[in-house]
């Protein structure tokens, strides 16, 4: 008889934190404590709290451990699991209270935490709390009942009012209104018709779609289904990168499994409706999460955009209606069909309905997947739910939609985020990735990395964005470099404008976002950058200048041993400071490689960068 | 899959399974199992009351854990009761017998078996 269960995350996160090992010593102990007949070990997908992993939770208590190693699962067995006492150094209770109203870890719910407290989870409700191997689990949670649903009692235009009604917009990036395309593909006159699933995701720092399809498959699939029998479609396919080993394996025993069941194939729940999923694995081109050059993709050419329209509700996979959502939107939908379009639409904001998945990293206490109502502010996420910036250090902006989006500042940390408000302050929701930076990071720099990664990932095929962004590129070099002119600022916008307009597909057309939301907040910067040659961050190396402060130098040469560019030597004239036996050491700029090493050894604080 | 009555079955046949996870734990059996209360034989009063109150379908509500030793190693096992809005009802001696008869009076029924509690071993 199983008394306990103990959640040990399978996310990719926990994975590579050696999570694996961990199961597998747990198993052990347990059979040598003769638990294992009552202790059940259930691997699930990602519990969102990465930075504190590798993540256990044992149930029933529902205790949070964090941080666990190999070596501490023996005590959580003897312990916790024999004895019933919970292991309260490894617990995590980050509740955001002051440490004197802390209750102990026992009655510390994880809804109680702060990273949990605010979250609300739709699309990610599963996820840590199910087996995402196991199919009987995903239907206990009310699994495949929403297809059960549209299937008897639902006609196509019910299903497709549902979604009209819950406000649904594509979690994707566009933010595309879901219903409105599934009405556009169902009016399309066709034989045969596609449903797409984009889980493509590309963005740095992103991962919410990849902890969807590792912790709960099966949404995935009963929501294509759905869409399928609401278009008139029979067929599926899921665009998955190949980088996701983890998601693709899950997927596979999905569709296997709901394949068994009788859930995917043939006359489903005994009706007319048929439905089937393929998987194509990309990889890992940033343009193939671009719809068009996802079914190009799809159907085996090299993933390149095409214009549109005809859009793929019209004219998509192999010239058919095609519908394209991405993995979060579908995430959304079984629950509506069950719960309601009103349900959905309670939560969120006016133009923004429902929840999203946020990504949170960069400089974070709490790097995780967070998933919120639309209109929550950045400062509840950053302050709140991310516990902050570590080390003391100030918050500058956060980077939303990665390098299609652009920063918020600190300025407009307490605005609510929905698709409207992003927009107006020239950012975008994108696929969810937030980036915090701290005062450490320089704007400039941090545009360049961003149009880096867009020349590297331009497919080439319109001019616009193919040399535009290289230009743009130069030109953010050359300002880091030191060698900025004022007038560069004005080429810089008006190159951002042409690309922006001129660009085939969204990679384009969104890529001068980063370039043109750092001039909008952060021009001192820039500024700072071009006339100074200074840059206030100390990111820029070409303006960095490290220096040894005379007065405070030993003289023990602890750097001079350390410098890779032989660049610091006793000061020319031997001069001997008061009160110091050594004479002061110098740094020679000609030679300076700027790599800090000098500054890294010092014991005595004595060299600064300025 | 030809039914939502199959659905419904597996559903079912899952929902003691996942229990243990989504309980709302409004009533918390605790039994105590440090070295004393092992020794005493919590073992078989535990496993009692975690079938007893699947079978029972309570698993929803009612949560079954374990705690440490709370000192009265003489009356192990020791099983403490919480519930909402009502103070803790302690028993003492336990067996496997008793922690049936607890679950269909007091679980079930409300009534504590007061004849098992502390108050009645006459510390």
């Amino acid at each position: 008889m199983i008394r306990s269960h103990v959640l040990v995350c399978g996310g990719t996160g926990c994975t590579s934190s050696g999570s694996k090992a961990i199961r597998e010593k747990l198993a052990e102990e347990l059979k040598a404590k003769g638990l294992d007949e009552e202790v059940k070990i259930v691997q699930t997908g990602c519990f969102g709290l990465c930075e504190h992993g590798p993540i256990m939770i044992v149930y029933p208590e529902g205790t949070f451990y964090s941080r666990v190693t190999v070596e501490d699962v023996p005590e959580i067995v003897s312990e916790h699991l024999l004895k019933g006492r919970i292991v309260e150094r490894l617990a995590y209770t980050d509740t955001g209270d002051k440490e004197e109203e802390k209750k102990p870890a026992a009655e510390i719910s994880l809804s109680d935490t702060a990273f949990y407290k605010k979250q609300n989870r739709v699309a990610l409700r599963n996820c840590g709390v199910i087996n995402p191997e196991s199919i009987d689990e995903y239907i206990a949670m009310d699994g495949y009942f929403a297809l059960n649903k549209v299937l008897t009692e639902m006609t196509p235009d019910d299903v497709i009012k549902t979604m009209l009604d819950s406000g649904l917009r594509g979690r994707g990036g566009g933010g595309f209104p879901t219903g409105r395309k599934w009405q556009f593909a169902k009016a399309s006159v066709s034989d045969k018709k596609y449903v797409v699933c984009n889980a493509d995701e590309g963005d740095p720092g992103a991962f919410m779609d990849r902890s969807v399809l590792e912790g709960d498959p099966h949404v995935v699939l009963e929501a294509m289904a759905i869409a399928g029998y609401a278009i008139g479609a029979d067929e599926g396919w899921i665009y998955v990168r190949a980088e996701y080993p983890i998601a693709v394996k899950r997927l596979n025993i999905a569709i296997e499994q709901a394949h068994e069941y009788g859930l995917l194939g043939k006359n489903i729940f005994g009706t007319d409706f048929s439905f089937d999923i393929h998987l194509r694995l990309g990889a890992g081109a940033f343009v193939c999460g671009e719809e068009t050059a996802l079914l190009t993709s799809v159907e085996g050419n090299r993933g390149e955009p095409r214009p549109r329209p005809p859009f793929p509700a019209v004219k998509g996979l192999w010239g058919q209606p095609t519908i394209v959502n991405n993995v979060e939107t579908w995430a959304n939908i079984p629950q509506i069909i069950l719960k309601g379009a009103d349900w959905f639409a309670s939560m969120g904001t006016e133009g923004s309905k429902g929840t999203k998945v946020f990504a949170v990293t960069g400089k974070i206490k709490n790097t995780g997947l967070v998933e919120i109502p639309m209109g929550t502010t950045l400062r509840e996420i950053v302050e709140e739910i991310g516990g902050g910036v570590p080390n003391g250090k100030k918050f500058k902006a956060a980077q939303t939609g990665g390098p299609s989006g652009g920063c918020i500042p600190a300025s407009l940390i307490d605005t609510p985020i929905d698709y409207d408000n992003l927009t107006k302050m020239g950012c975008m929701m994108g696929s969810g990735g937030l980036i915090v930076m701290d005062e450490d990071t320089c704007m400039v720099d941090m545009a360049k990395f961003f149009l880096e990664f867009t020349v590297d990932e331009s497919c080439g095929k319109c001019s616009p964005c193919r040399i535009g962004t290289m230009r743009l590129l130069e030109i953010l070099k050359k300002i880091t470099d030191g060698k900025g002119e004022m007038e560069d600022l004005d080429k810089l916008e008006e190159l951002a404008n042409y690309i922006k307009s001129a660009s085939l597909c969204a990679l384009g057309q969104t890529a001068p976002n980063p370039v043109l939301s750092t001039l909008r907040f952060f021009r001192d910067e820039y500024i700072a950058h071009i006339v100074e040659k200074r840059c206030p961050a100390g990111v820029c190396k070409n303006l960095l200048q490290y220096t040894i402060d005379e007065d405070k130098c030993k003289g023990c040469k602890l750097c001079m041993k350390n410098c890779p560019g032989n660049a610091i030597s006793i000061n020319a004239a031997g001069e001997v400071k008061e009160g110091k036996k050594l004479p002061y050491l110098v740094i020679d700029q000609s030679k300076c490689v700027k790599c800090g090493a000098c500054m890294d050894n010092c014991k005595f604080g004595a060299i600064f960068k300025k | 899959m030809k039914s939502l009555a199959e659905l419904q079955a597996i559903k079912n046949k899952m929902a003691d399974k996942v229990a243990i996870r989504t309980s709302s734990g409004n009533t918390r059996i605790v039994v105590g199992m440090a070295t004393c209360g092992i020794a005493a034989g919590a073992r078989p009063v535990l496993n009692a009351f975690v079938e007893g109150i699947s079978e029972a379908g309570l698993g929803d509500d009612v949560i079954v854990t374990q705690t440490g030793c709370i000192g009265i190693c003489q009356y192990e096992p020791v099983v403490e009761v919480f519930e909402k809005d009502r103070e803790k009802t302690t028993y003492v001696k336990m067996t496997a017998d008793k922690a049936k008869e607890v679950i269909e009076k007091h679980i079930k029924g409300g009534s504590p078996v007061t004849e098992y509690t502390i108050g009645a071993a006459q510390l």
